[in-house]
């Protein structure tokens, strides 16, 4: 038995189909939630945001060409509104996550590796990268978006979405190795 | 030396596609040539390692971030309902009115058309039932509320009077009662009406005794004459 397509939910929602409504709710609302998270760094925001944005769904679900992956769609009208929050309200409120993330400078490396396992720290560091670095590593390896749907996503181009991942990964050996893990790489 | 050259750039290019090599998001050709520079750079697929040590860790810190509370889906879906009304199908009992909208908007224009006329000469033709029921039971008449052939036709003295504009209905009622009189036809021309002012007809004298008395009260009575 094939489950029905997003797509398909989609022109059912534009009907005014509620039961469809549920059904791409409950596929989708944890990842764009962890995604909107990712980018505000507040629970409570990001509760608000998504429900939002699953309301703007319902509105428009007429408007949806299919042209993109109906996730990729749902993820940019997520990035849309969790940037304008961001706009509304002072960074210190909204990042709270990631400044916690940020490792003390007095802690000295190897003690800090001895602390915590390698994994651990990376977490670490991939929390503590900027918001534009921290999307676009989420958007590739957890939302698993293709190089032309990030282009699409963020609004920049193809070659510039290469670009910025190289430089994400470049920042997070860095910090890595600020926290005592020296991969040899760059 | 050339040829390492030329190398270079296209192991940068390699190295650019890792991430999404490792996410399974490249197309089949960029695939397989990532997959060839990996078999032949020991090097490269160092660094694919680091990828997938990454990717796994994200996707690790992702997992850990939880779900949003069950309130959200519900002040969605209240909030839906609230716009929509409740897009939910309809188990409501069978409304007349949904299905007669139902059937207009299956009808094409020339239909709807048609149907309307059809409608409007059935309701003529009802109509027209109806009056000639009515005609062949009681005939044509025309009554108004000050009209009524029974009391025109009944006995007694009358007076033809014009009420002052000025006056009340409860002061026009209280002089009708002071006399005994009662409104048997009216308002004519010029605003008169014709009333009763005895139940039996009375002598002339009689009739110009009673409208003389009627006429001293100004405050009702503008004008005032003994009628047939």
């Amino acid at each position: 038995m094939q489950a029905t397509s997003d797509e398909a939910l989609i022109s059912r929602i534009a009907t005014g189909d509620r039961l469809a409504m549920q059904v791409l709710y409950a596929r989708h609302h944890v990842r764009v939630y962890r995604f909107v998270l990712r980018l505000v760094g507040n629970g409570a925001v990001a509760e608000d945001l998504i429900s939002d944005v699953f309301l703007d769904v319902w509105r428009q679900a007429a408007t949806f060409e299919a042209r993109s992956a109906a996730s990729t769609w749902l993820l940019a009208i997520a990035r849309f509104k969790a940037l304008s929050a961001m706009r509304r309200r002072p960074d210190e409120e909204l990042d709270d996550e990631a400044a916690g993330a940020i490792e003390d400078p007095t802690d000295d490396p190897e003690v800090t590796v001895q602390k915590k396992d390698k994994g651990e720290i990376l977490r670490k560091c991939l929390s503590a990268l900027s918001a534009d670095h921290r999307e676009i590593i989420d958007l590739v390896y957890y939302h698993e978006k293709s190089v032309e749907e990030v282009a699409g996503l963020v609004g920049i181009p193809e070659a510039t979405v290469k670009t910025r991942m190289f430089y994400a990964r470049k920042k997070l050996s860095e910090l890595l190795k600020a926290a005592g893990v020296d991969r040899g790489w760059p | 030396m050339i040829a390492s050259r030329d190398k270079a750039p296209e192991r940068e290019d390699i190295e650019a596609l890792l991430p999404w090599h490792a996410a399974g998001t490249l197309s089949r050709r960029d695939a397989e040539r990532v997959e060839q520079a990996l078999a032949q750079d020991a090097e490269l697929a160092r660094r694919f390692e680091l990828v997938r040590e990454e990717m796994a860790e994200t996707i690790h810190l992702n997992e850990t971030l939880g779900a949003p509370s069950t309130r959200v889906a519900q002040r969605l879906f209240a909030a839906i309902d609230a716009e929509s009304g409740g897009a939910k199908p309809r188990t409501l009992p069978f409304e007349f009115s949904s299905w007669i909208a139902g059937l207009i908007e299956q009808l094409s224009p020339r239909k709807l058309a048609w149907a309307a006329a059809a409608a409007v000469l059935a309701i003529v033709v009802q109509a027209g039932l109806l009056a000639g029921l009515i005609l062949s039971q009681h005939g044509a008449s025309y009554q108004t509320a000050s009209y009524r052939d029974v009391e025109l036709a009944s006995p007694g003295a009358f007076a033809l009077v014009r009420f002052n504009p000025a006056a009340s209905a409860a002061d026009i009622t209280r002089f009708l009662d002071s006399h005994k009189a009662s409104v048997v036809e009216g308002p004519r021309g010029g605003g008169m009406y014709r009333i009763r002012v005895a139940a039996s007809s009375v002598p002339k004298d009689e009739l110009d005794k009673i409208v003389a008395q009627m006429a001293e009260d100004k405050n009702v009575v503008a004008f005032i004459v003994p009628a047939p």
